[in-house]
């Protein structure tokens, strides 16, 4: 039962860190038409900005400034690549182009760190264990829960009752009429491709202190992040986070009883959700079909 | 009959020949041999991707599975090149067909998204299934065999030999997808790349013909799959990664996916790159990255898109109702003539 429980709980954390890129990717994906597979890219800049600084600035510091990194480099790239190709319908190309950029982040970030494993030191006061029993709920794990989830209330708020939320949103029902009624399109994008950056460089950072720096660790977690969007049913932002969860939690409750499959769960999910409910759990009837 | 252009005579006799003359130029016949196979992938994959318009970004999982299927009948069942061969295409073939359904609605961006998704179950298969796959450190101890023609034997342990049996699949290969595209079903195919809803409101289930297109690419690109893993005589999960998947489809685009052996122009380009770079520097990823992006920003048409379009494309069926309004315009001269006239471009 402990060990259920255990593994529930570490899957629990991995389907937050799938939850956050998820959320990121599906923002891109509505209002900007891109599937960004540099997202694991951005993760991967956020945490090793955030090692790097880590140093001078403290954990905390590290914190705040690794993902707004991710989001900088991102305003910049979406700016100089991604922007030209807006006027081509066909997503094949910034498919391509952000899958070049992948490619292009992974071995820079070999080159640059080294292909070996780094570890992210946490403060030590968070890795004390919270009780004997439930001896894996540490402060840092219990931490990256709250984060996420203010992380995502914040979002949920700006979205909902700030303008550029609201803009964003109408955005990704009708661009051209939101262009109509004046708004710059070009930079809504810009901020909304920033945005998931962001959600992208935090969940990098959160995950550094558990799972340690490697190179691949965006590649990694990018192709649960899709299967999420596809469970949770794309165009929904809360279905993203829904669907990041439950493969997450159904991934750990693999582990204990036949590990081997833990990963080939995530994506026998997925088909089953496409079977019996094509558009996903929350998706919109007939979008994409 | 259609009339081959003079450089499709060229290419042949040039593939034809390869062995006599890679060699002095630098080249090895493994790496001829290695393009002819991603060759056939690429060229499969663009029945789906240029002449279906189903933005397929998972085909790695039919090549690796018709890699392992092949290698695992060699190692476990048989030791028998053709029965390996038959079984690894099976053995992806089905799989497409299986798994078409689940995509053949879809469109865009989320026909994209689940292709790369399905692929990656079976990564994790074979990643995971260790005893039997080998894991991460791949698929080794199996051997391609000689073939046996009565008292004949030909022995394609010999890399020259291997070349040939590889060509020989290449070309039927080439055969069946060329007769597929000059068929009705090809014509379908490109009217439902060109226009979704024209096709499904003139009547056609064009969900059954993406499935059709999705299954039949599956199962070529299975057959390159089966070929790789001899070439070799090994298979590794990389074979079944979404890496290369994303490296298909962008040997197509370099080529030009519009034209039938753009993904050809495309996969030699490729291959031969990534075969100098990897000997030359650590950071050939970033090159090949650099790749992507360089002809998503400045060559979106491909090398063959560059070339002056001719005026009767044997390679690109043109939509029956495009040629239909082609004939009728062309009787009449109609103000309609201008906007046609960038659709005939359209469709080049």
């Amino acid at each position: 039962m402990q060990l259920l429980l255990f593994n529930a709980f570490n899957g629990l954390i991995q389907g937050v860190f799938y939850a956050l890129m998820a959320l990121g990717l599906a923002l891109i994906l509505s209002l900007n038409s891109v599937i960004n597979m540099a997202h694991g890219g951005f993760l991967v800049i956020g945490a090793y900005l955030a090692y790097t600084l880590a140093p001078y600035l403290g954990f905390w510091g590290a914190l705040v400034v690794g993902p707004i990194g991710a989001a900088v480099i991102g305003l910049f790239v979406e700016r100089i690549l991604i922007r030209p190709l807006y006027k081509r319908p066909d997503p094949l190309y910034t498919l391509l182009l952000t899958f070049g950029l992948a490619l292009i982040i992974e071995d820079l970030t070999r080159t640059i760190w080294g292909a070996q494993g780094l570890p992210f030191q946490v403060p030590a006061a968070l890795n004390s264990p919270i009780s004997s029993v439930l001896f894996f709920i540490t402060g840092y794990r219990l931490l990256v829960v709250g984060i996420t989830m203010a992380v995502m209330l914040g979002l949920y708020f700006l979205l909902r009752y700030s303008r550029l939320g609201i803009r964003i949103r109408a955005g990704t029902l009708d661009l051209e009429t939101v262009s109509a009624l004046g708004v710059n399109i070009y930079l809504l994008r810009a901020l909304n491709f920033g945005l998931g950056c962001l959600l992208a460089g935090l969940a990098g950072v959160l995950a550094a202190g558990i799972l340690g720096l490697t190179p691949p660790m965006g590649s990694s977690l990018i192709m649960p992040s899709f299967v999420a969007i596809i469970v949770g049913g794309v165009g929904s932002l809360v279905g993203s986070i829904l669907g990041g969860l439950l493969i997450g939690v159904a991934a750990g409750i693999t582990t204990t009883y036949y590990p081997a499959a833990s990963e080939a769960v995530i994506y026998l999910i997925m088909l089953i959700v496409l079977v019996i409910r094509p558009r996903g759990l929350l998706g919109q009837e007939g979008l994409f079909e | 009959m259609i009339r081959r252009h003079p450089v499709e005579i060229l290419l042949w006799i040039a593939l034809a020949t390869l062995p006599l003359w890679l060699g002095p130029l630098g080249g090895y016949t493994a790496l001829g041999t290695k393009i002819l196979i991603y060759g056939i992938a690429a060229l499969a994959l663009n029945l789906v991707l240029g002449f279906t318009g189903g933005l397929s970004f998972g085909h790695a999982a039919y090549f690796g599975l018709g890699a392992y299927g092949a290698g695992m009948t060699l190692k476990y069942l048989v030791p028998s090149t053709p029965l390996a061969i038959v079984v690894g295409t099976l053995a992806g073939g089905l799989a497409a067909t299986l798994l078409g359904p689940l995509v053949m609605r879809r469109r865009g961006i989320y026909f994209a998204m689940i292709t790369i998704a399905i692929g990656q179950l079976f990564y994790f298969i074979a990643v995971r299934w260790n005893n039997v796959t080998g894991g991460e450190d791949g698929l080794a101890g199996f051997r391609r065999q000689p073939l046996h023609f009565g008292s004949f034997v030909f022995d394609v342990q010999n890399e020259i030999k291997y070349y040939y049996l590889v060509l020989f699949c290449f070309v039927i290969a080439v055969v069946i997808m060329r007769v597929l595209l000059a068929s009705p079903l090809g014509h379908t195919w490109v009217a439902i790349r060109e226009n979704r809803r024209r096709a499904l409101f003139l009547g056609l289930r064009t969900d059954l013909y993406v499935w059709a297109a999705f299954a039949i690419s599956g199962t070529i690109t299975a057959l390159a799959g089966t070929l790789n893993a001899m070439l070799f005589n090994f298979t590794s999960p990389q074979d079944l990664h979404w890496i290369l998947s994303g490296n298909f489809v962008i040997m197509i685009v370099m080529g030009g996916m519009r034209k039938f052996w753009g993904p050809l122009v495309g996969v030699t380009i490729f291959v031969v790159a990534q075969d100098y770079l990897s000997s030359l520097t650590d950071n050939w990823m970033s090159l090949i990255g650099l790749l992507f992006v360089l002809i998503v920003l400045l060559f979106p048409k491909g090398i063959l898109g560059l070339i002056a379009p001719r005026r009767r494309e044997v390679s690109t069926p043109r939509a029956p109702g495009i040629q239909q309004a082609d004939a009728v315009l062309e009787e009449d001269g109609s103000p309609l003539r201008d906007s046609t006239k960038s659709l005939r471009e359209a469709t080049k």
